[in-house]
């Protein structure tokens, strides 16, 4: 495993207006491991997920201070374009989000944005895509059907298929089985622990099990605050702090 | 009497005014049609929908008049529908909710406030006469454009706003810029509303005679429109002009009630055609 730090923050502090939503957030990623981050409702981690590839900037009132580094480089620089920051740190939202397009022309609309227009190339695209969210088998002879056809699960898969489409280097995964049913989360979860080879995987997660189950480093957040950051086989057998012990069994939160 | 009872009286009583004004409501339009159906059915015939006014318009038919008001129409949806869209993607999607947007929005408002007749003495003084387009299908156009730009604005911003937020993080996150999200999957996705609200709103356009006096109709000519700067008739016009200016306003009530019957059965038409639209491309779902 390498240790390669992929993306990290430096004394990161988020604000909404007046209101402090991330404070001083230092925290590094390494690459192909997947990290969670856990905590109560409003604690900060899905403001701190979004942060990392500029999501936050389609609102108005939203602000950062500190660092956010992609291999080395601060995303929030003056001369950063936002839009190629976005293309190399992907995202998958919490509920499956597809457009009402067909499902070729979902999983083919980040790469024409991209001014690919060769068929023979977004078909291969498309395909490898599909494979690697594991959902190929699902939707081969369907292409032409409209995306929303699909169960909410296969929904969720066909948006990381998408996601992976532009060959991003950091996947961001916002509660991406939050929505859906037992067998469709074990699936996601299942391709997570597979897309770990090639990608650096940052996911936010409600469920315990689940952040045990497929993340190597588990990050603890709670009121804005990074309260305790680990290994996950330590952070679920040995936490060194009270609050965290008290969040993951399930004492409060 | 005990609480109860009395409760029931006004509930039973509320209900009983709600659903009277439903009925009126429906009421007023189906005795309006009927009116003009039972008065003007007996007008249309082939000679009546074909042919040119004959015998000082006491003759002959509304062609021209059915054409002119074709034109117009057509001519204030191709003006009026770019600029309203753009207008309302401006507004909902890249202006920021500050001083600019709440007066481009008075302004919106206050247009759709003002009295028809004062847009067309306006579409006179600019287009008409100081642009120099005479009364013609283009100054016509430009006035009922401006008349109905309010609507399509209002409409194609209903319609932007009903798009969900996700799509349009979705479009983001995978490295989308702020316009090909705009026209890639918010247009096509408010596309839908954004037309039948604007046809409706052409719908009216149709059917304004101040709007078109000083700027576009004639009171009579039997030749079609040879290019944008001819004058044309109109149904509302026409109707306007038999009922009062000609010498036999009551020989000639048939055929107002006629013409009134096929401007009307013009606009449903038209309404007619943006809910099938709507229909057709709910449908759809995909693009």
């Amino acid at each position: 495993m390498s240790n390669e730090i992929k993306m990290a923050t430096k004394n990161m502090s988020f604000y909404y207006g007046d209101f402090k939503a991330l404070d001083d957030i230092t925290l590094e990623f390494q690459k192909n491991r997947v990290s969670a981050l856990i905590g109560p409702s409003g604690c900060g981690k899905s403001t701190f997920l979004r942060a990392l590839n500029r999501m936050n900037d389609i609102i108005p009132s939203a602000r950062v201070e500190g660092q956010v580094l992609l291999d080395g480089e601060d995303v929030y620089g003056p001369n950063v374009d936002v839009v190629e920051i976005r293309k190399r740190v992907g995202m998958v939202f919490q509920k499956p989000n597809p457009f009402p397009k067909t499902i070729f022309n979902d999983v083919a609309y980040g790469l024409r944005i991209r001014g690919i227009k060769n068929r023979r190339e977004l078909e291969d695209r498309v395909e490898a895509s599909l494979k690697a969210a594991a959902i190929w088998d699902e939707v081969k002879d369907r292409f032409n059907k409209s995306a929303l056809s699909l169960s909410g699960g296969q929904q969720q898969r066909l948006c990381i298929a998408r996601a992976l489409a532009v060959e991003p280097e950091v996947l961001l995964m916002d509660e991406p089985a939050s929505a859906l049913d037992p067998i469709a989360t074990q699936k996601i979860e299942e391709l997570i622990r597979e897309l770990k080879q090639r990608y650096t995987i940052i996911i936010v997660t409600h469920n315990m099990q689940q952040a045990a189950r497929v993340s190597d480093v588990t990050a603890f957040f709670y009121i804005g605050k990074l309260i305790e950051v680990d290994e996950t086989e330590m952070m679920f057998t040995r936490p060194s702090l009270k609050q965290t012990e008290d969040y993951i069994t399930g004492r409060f939160g | 009497m005990d609480l109860g009872r009395k409760r029931q009286l006004v509930q039973g009583m509320a209900f009983f005014i709600i659903r009277s004004s439903a009925v009126m409501i429906c009421a007023a339009l189906a005795i309006m049609l009927g009116f003009i159906l039972i008065r003007g059915y007996r007008a249309i015939n082939w000679t009546f929908l074909t042919q040119p006014p004959m015998e000082a318009m006491t003759k002959g038919g509304i062609f021209p008049a059915i054409a002119g008001t074709l034109y117009l129409t057509l001519g204030a949806f191709l003006i009026a529908f770019p600029l309203g869209v753009a207008s309302a993607i401006y507004i909902s999607e890249y202006a920021r909710e500050g001083k600019l947007v709440r007066i481009i929005r008075l302004g919106i408002n206050n247009l759709a406030g003002v009295p028809s007749v004062v847009f067309g003495l306006f579409g006179l003084g600019l287009f008409v006469v100081f642009l120099g387009f005479g009364s013609s299908i283009l100054s016509g156009s430009l006035t009922l454009a401006f008349l109905i730009l309010p609507v399509i604005i209002g409409a194609s911003e209903e319609a932007l706003k009903a798009v969900p937020q996700t799509y349009r993080e979705a479009s983001l996150a995978l490295g989308g810029t702020k316009w090909q999200t705009i026209y890639k999957v918010v247009l096509p996705a408010a596309l839908p509303g954004i037309l039948t609200g604007s046809i409706l709103g052409i719908g009216r356009a149709a059917g304004e005679t101040a709007p078109i006096m000083f700027t576009a109709a004639a009171f009579y000519t039997a030749r079609l429109p040879s290019s944008i700067f001819d004058e044309v008739m109109a149904l509302p016009y026409h109707i306007y002009v038999l009922a009062t200016a000609g010498t036999h306003i009551e020989e000639t009530r048939h055929l107002q009630y006629g013409t009134a019957l096929v401007l009307i059965g013009l606009v449903l038409g038209i309404n007619l055609v943006a809910i099938i639209m709507r229909t057709r491309m709910r449908r759809k779902e995909t693009y």
